[in-house]
């Protein structure tokens, strides 16, 4: 079939060259220490929960060596959990930062801001030094690797989670299940206006 | 379709997509001495923003619009890290120019918000109280016109006659204050 073959070629062709276009403004703070993955297949993963489901129990050690739980929250914060894919990779290193001058914006919905990946916690300890003081703890999903990830049906195949932001309530349930394309920051706005939602519950 | 017409289109989307990638790679789109390439931005609808422009609210307009001599963007974003802290500095820098009648009608200061929404940019605007106009560039389509270059990046411009666009300071990052800043761009400044 040499048609089929040449629109293959055509399409391997424009995504090898495309496909390094960066998708993020990337900041001078990581100077090239970023490694450029390249495009990824944007979803790669099915969800376990719903919104409206009891989010999953987990308990993961932070930068800075406290050990976290969800339950700690419960009655007391909505809790945000940003999952991003990995440590030291463009998007990535580009979206904690901008939370990280919007504390406000969390505290005015009576809400706590939880960054986790896969990475382990010297990777972790290395990259968010590169942020700045981050005023939401940093937590890592390494061992059993994914295993918070997975609980929500967040693991990618190939070990990375998918660039997602849960919203759960004060009650433990998940209000809001926000996962985009990997290669893509979501817009602030999204995750606010979630946030106003729940004021009105 | 013949076999013929099937390799043409291979070649053309093939060379379209390494244009792209040409674009993103090109480091020297903002080196001295080059035309700033074109783009287009919204005037602000605060109205003392457009008049410091010298533009009517919410028209479309090109930097050589701007009313001034020399104009100093800023391509920035909220997400980035040495951008917040270089903020305060860069305000400094707009109060210093303002203060001073000649330099504020020969200078204009703006923002690039490289991938940022209007939302984001009103944050860092918000936050860090930015008096100088701040546009968004939500589908990065400017940021990848000018080279797709890190954040923070200092370009300066000229506005107005035979130098119109012409690029005479660039800079990535490296804000060494803003009396340091604003003594380099008057050095470098060849506008007339």
């Amino acid at each position: 079939m040499p048609k089929r073959k040449t629109i293959i070629l055509m399409l391997l062709t424009f995504f090898l060259f495309a496909g390094v276009t960066p998708l993020a403004a990337q900041s001078v703070n990581f100077k090239n220490s970023i490694y450029n993955p390249g495009i990824l297949k944007a979803r790669d993963s099915r969800l376990k929960v719903k919104v409206g489901d009891l989010a999953p129990q987990f308990s993961l050690p932070a930068v800075g060596g406290k050990k976290i739980s969800l339950k700690d929250f419960r009655g007391e914060k909505v809790v945000v959990l940003s999952f991003v894919p990995a440590a030291w990779t463009p998007v990535c290193s580009d979206q904690w930062p901008g939370y990280n001058i919007v504390e406000e914006l969390f505290k005015e919905h009576d809400a706590i801001l939880l960054g986790i990946t896969v990475d382990n916690i010297p990777t972790l300890f290395s990259w968010t030094q590169q942020m700045g003081d981050l005023w939401f703890p940093v937590l890592s999903d390494f061992w059993p690797h994914g295993a918070a990830a997975d609980s929500f049906g967040l693991l990618r195949g190939d070990g990375i989670a998918e660039r997602a932001l849960v919203i759960i309530d004060k009650a433990g349930v998940i209000r809001y299940l926000g996962v985009g394309d990997i290669n893509v920051r979501p817009p602030l706005e999204t995750l606010i206006k979630e946030l106003q939602k729940l004021d009105h519950r | 379709m013949n076999k013929f017409k099937i390799i043409i289109c291979a070649l053309l989307i093939s060379l379209l997509g390494c244009s792209s990638y040409l674009v993103a790679a090109d480091k020297n789109i903002l080196d001295v001495g080059n035309q700033l390439p074109l783009f287009s931005l919204s005037a602000p609808p605060d109205l003392k923003q457009c008049t410091y422009l010298g533009l009517q609210a919410n028209q479309t307009f090109s930097l050589e619009q701007i009313k001034g001599e020399i104009v100093i963007i800023e391509i920035f974003s909220m997400y980035c890290p040495h951008c917040q802290k270089d903020a305060p500095a860069i305000n400094e820098l707009y109060t210093l120019i303002q203060n001073d009648p000649s330099l504020a009608r020969r200078i204009k200061l703006i923002g690039i918000g490289a991938g940022n929404s209007t939302f984001e940019v009103d944050i860092f605007k918000n936050k860090y109280q930015v008096e100088f106009p701040l546009f968004a560039d939500d589908d990065l389509s400017i940021h990848e016109k000018l080279g797709s270059v890190r954040t923070p990046y200092f370009i300066g411009i000229c506005t107005q006659g035979q130098k119109k666009n012409r690029i005479f300071f660039s800079q990535l990052a490296g804000f060494a204050g803003a009396r340091n800043f604003l003594d380099e761009i008057l050095k470098q400044a060849d506008c007339r």
